[in-house]
């Protein structure tokens, strides 16, 4: 049984239609890009499947069950310019809640949550950072911050928004190490992205959207000259295309 | 005719300019966002006039209008400085401007009543209006004051518009976007002190803004705004005034419920924006896009 | 007990409930619902009374917590069927506020209740009005009152401390972890509706917006950390309510206006000196040393 499963999604912002008929199904243990021109609804995507819009019409499965019942095994890293950092916390606060839904309402945080906050730290080379304020974070660190929460929240799936967005070339390096070690874990991650250029280099499945999916599949077969010319409605130009797809 | 008919006449009168400069004016504060700024200036404008009222030393609208206008400023400037030179979100700046700048009012206010024989200067009235209480002088201010906004705000119409649509572009061709900035504050200033006699410090944001956002429903036309929405402030205006002279209660309360009245009719019923039409229409689109996933269906079976 | 005492204890109960509350009200960036709130309480003060035909307690409680999230429904209302939010919020108090207005001038006559005192309270009256039990007095209502709420605001906090935090900071977040965020939001309303009605009497509306946002706003400025920032609001609250009190009976004027005047001393001086966030530091740090 296939972890993600999204039926025939649509969703409309008062009488236009965002999403239309968005149907796909994800194997385990895959990292997906979600690619797409501006305005194409990948982002819409993301917050309709996670509930935060509602749908017109359409279901999303999680290993066989609605989302709304298996909402624990769903990660979200939003992206960084969706909170206010400027928020009086720290670093290690923030990862600590990613924990919360492991704690279960109304209680406090374990010893062993804060360690394990700690390791996520850790794991993204953040550690020594651990108690500075996330106001003084620079982005790509605080991008890091954020990955770590979701690595506490130790969910099966994961949904990125833009992680790669206005980040350095080391928190970039550190952001796809890290995919794959949870690719390796068996984790299904989803990550929308908008750089043509390194889709071959990190992504195994690609989905290709325009309101409607383009084409949906294994990055090699899918991630085609033609496919993206329909996503981008023909605006890249042949030389660049063709230097993408290689 | 005796006296108190021509008085009633004259008040209703200055109400329906009033309604009809603020509902104008009030296109380009709820366009441009500031619906909030406009409550902290009519609460700012408290202590300016209670200074004026303590350097003066009598109740003169021109004095009370400087002061209103001065504190108004400064308050503006005091936001703006809060939200550039520190975290503090703008929000939290408008608050503590309104309500530190209002507590100020109160203190000087406290001071005048006590000192100062003020309970005979008519400043109380500030707080809620009283548009019955209107003197003929004061009536006669009024309606110029607002004959002079409306005109300004005619004249100056087409660049009031582009400042507030597309503030960098104005500049870009050459329009003198501070200057203009700062006649539209000046009118905002101006129709807040006049308003406030009528309706009171805490009321004349909404007179500012429902009639405009009432008049948003009907219209995507920035011309039609500004006039329904003044429109809709004289009409609430002249209906606020009437209940109050038959019914002894203060008019500014009454001129917002009539506002409000007439943005919720606006926000229900108006033909395009309106919600009831919003509901239909998505009803519509949902059985057309139902339909053509049938068709889909079947077209894949055959 | 002494006159200026239970005056003093009023304004520090006041200032603690208002600290804490107003504390997550400026991190949310709701502070003008605080506004909102505290003026459209007048109705639900105004119907608890035609309802109860008593002007105190219980009833009032239960008529502004009613009003209180009414007016945060209608502003959220208005918000998502397409009405830019800061114009929602004035539209929706103003209104209320206007019928709370109308309503009391129609029955005047019956209720000892001027808007005037609504709006700039009358803390000077609180020793006065005493709770009796069994005959014997037992300190003024407004401290009982004050109290009451004060152990529900505090309760509140350190239950729900973790889920008030990450859905101030991330609510999209706190949403996919399953944590109630629209229950919490509507509780922080309701608490935000008590507070207001129990300072209200005795400070008045824009004496609780003063109290709810300039406190929290200062402390914002001294402090990284949320825990901190809570006490540190409610102690500037307090050391407001005794500048306020002790200037207004120095100079023999409103107390309540004077406490709001004292916040925002308080805040100015801050914003200068405050050792992380204060202005002279940061430019002190761009000017080459």
């Amino acid at each position: 049984m296939n972890p993600l499963v999204v039926d025939q999604m649509t969703v409309a912002y008062d009488r236009q239609l965002v999403l239309e008929d968005v149907s796909f199904s994800v194997p385990e243990g895959k990292l997906v890009g979600i690619i797409g021109p501006n305005g194409a609804g990948k982002s819409t995507l993301m917050k309709a499947m996670l509930n935060f819009i509602p749908r017109m019409h359409g279901n999303v499965f999680v290993y066989g069950q609605p989302y709304e019942k298996q909402r624990h095994l769903v990660g979200y890293v939003p992206q960084r310019n969706s909170v206010d950092w400027d928020f009086p916390t720290n670093a290690l606060d923030v990862v600590l809640m990613g924990r919360y839904g492991h704690i279960g309402l109304w209680k406090r945080p374990r010893k062993e949550d804060v360690e394990i906050a700690m390791q996520c730290l850790d794991k993204v080379g953040m550690l020594p950072y651990a108690k500075r304020q996330i106001s003084q974070l620079s982005g790509g660190q605080q991008q890091r911050v954020f990955l770590a929460r979701a690595l506490a929240q130790d969910a099966s799936i994961y949904l990125m928004d833009e992680p790669f967005v206005g980040v350095d070339a080391a928190t970039e390096k550190a952001i796809i190490q890290l995919l794959n070690e949870l690719k390796t874990r068996g984790k299904t991650v989803l990550v929308v992205h908008h750089d043509l250029q390194t889709v071959r280099d990190y992504f195994d499945y690609v989905l290709l959207l325009n309101k409607r999916v383009i084409a949906f599949g294994e990055t090699e077969r899918t991630f085609t000259y033609d496919h993206i010319q329909n996503t981008y409605g023909g605006k890249v130009t042949f030389l660049s295309a063709t230097h993408i797809v290689g | 005719m005796n006296n108190m008919d021509i008085n009633v006449q004259w008040v209703f009168t200055s109400m329906a300019l009033l309604g009809l400069a603020s509902g104008m004016i009030g296109t380009f504060v709820l366009l441009k966002k500031q619906s909030l700024i406009g409550d902290a200036m009519a609460h700012a404008a408290l202590p300016g006039i209670c200074i004026a009222f303590l350097l003066y030393g009598q109740k003169s609208l021109l004095f009370f209008f400087i002061g209103a206008a001065c504190s108004g400023y400064v308050a503006t400037a005091c936001i703006q400085f809060i939200v550039k030179h520190t975290r503090i979100k703008e929000d939290a700046a408008i608050g503590i401007v309104l309500s530190v700048f209002f507590g100020l009012g109160i203190v000087l206010l406290t001071w005048i009543n006590q000192h100062e024989g003020g309970n005979q200067s008519g400043i109380n009235d500030f707080l809620f209006g009283k548009a019955a209480s209107l003197t003929g002088s004061d009536v006669n201010v009024l309606a110029v004051t607002t004959i002079i906004m409306i005109i300004i705000t005619s004249v100056f119409f087409k660049e009031f518009k582009i400042i507030t649509f597309d503030r960098a572009f104005a500049q870009g061709i050459g329009v003198p976007v501070s200057l203009l900035n700062g006649v539209l504050m000046f009118l905002i200033v101006s129709v807040v002190v006049v308003g406030l006699q009528a309706v009171g410090v805490v009321l004349m944001s909404a007179l500012l803004i429902t009639p405009a956002l009432a008049a948003r429903y009907w219209t995507e036309k920035l011309e039609w705004m500004t006039l329904l929405a003044g429109v809709f402030g004289a009409l609430s205006g002249v209906a606020g005034a009437y209940v109050s002279l038959i019914a002894y209660v203060p008019t500014g309360p009454l001129v917002i419920i009539f506002a409000t009245a007439l943005f919720l009719f606006s926000f229900l019923f108006a033909p395009k924006r309106g919600l009831c039409s919003k509901i239909i229409r998505r009803h519509v689109e949902r059985k057309k896009l139902r339909v053509k996933q049938l068709m889909y269906e079947r077209g894949e079976q055959l | 007990m002494s006159y200026t005492i239970w005056i003093l204890l009023t304004a520090t109960l006041v200032g603690i409930n208002c600290g804490l509350v107003g504390t997550f009200l400026v991190l949310r960036k709701m502070s003008m619902l605080s506004d909102a709130i505290s003026h459209s309480v007048l109705l639900g003060i105004v119907g608890a009374y035609m309802v109860s035909h008593q002007l105190q307690g219980v009833s009032m409680l239960i008529g502004a917590l009613l009003v209180g999230l009414l007016t945060t429904f209608l502003v959220q209302l208005l918000h998502q069927k397409g009405v830019q939010s800061d114009a929602a919020i004035g539209v929706v108090f103003t209104c209320l506020f206007a019928i709370g207005v109308v309503l009391i001038s129609l029955f005047a006559d019956r209720v000892h209740l001027d808007v005037e005192h609504a709006l700039m309270g009358e803390i000077a009256f609180v020793p006065w009005d005493v709770l009796e039990v069994g005959g014997r007095s037992i300190g003024p209502k407004a401290v009982w009152l004050l109290g009451f709420v004060l152990a529900i605001n505090i309760f509140v906090i350190v239950f729900a401390y973790k889920e008030l935090k990450i859905s101030s900071f991330d609510s999209e977040m706190a949403i996919t972890l399953g944590i109630p965020v629209v229950l919490i939001h509507y509780v922080l309303m309701g608490m935000l509706s008590l507070t207001t009605v129990a300072s209200f009497d005795s400070v008045g509306a824009i004496l609780v917006v003063a109290m709810l946002i300039v406190p929290s706003a200062t402390a914002y400025l001294w402090t990284d950390r949320l825990s901190t920032m809570l006490i540190c609001s409610a102690f500037i609250g307090v050391l407001a309510s005794v500048i306020g009190y002790v200037g207004a009976t120095a100079f023999n004027v409103s107390i309540s206006g004077a406490i709001a005047v004292s916040t925002g001393v308080i805040f100015f001086v801050s914003l200068w000196i405050a050792p992380k966030h204060g202005l002279l530091r940061k430019w002190m740090k761009k000017s080459p040393a």
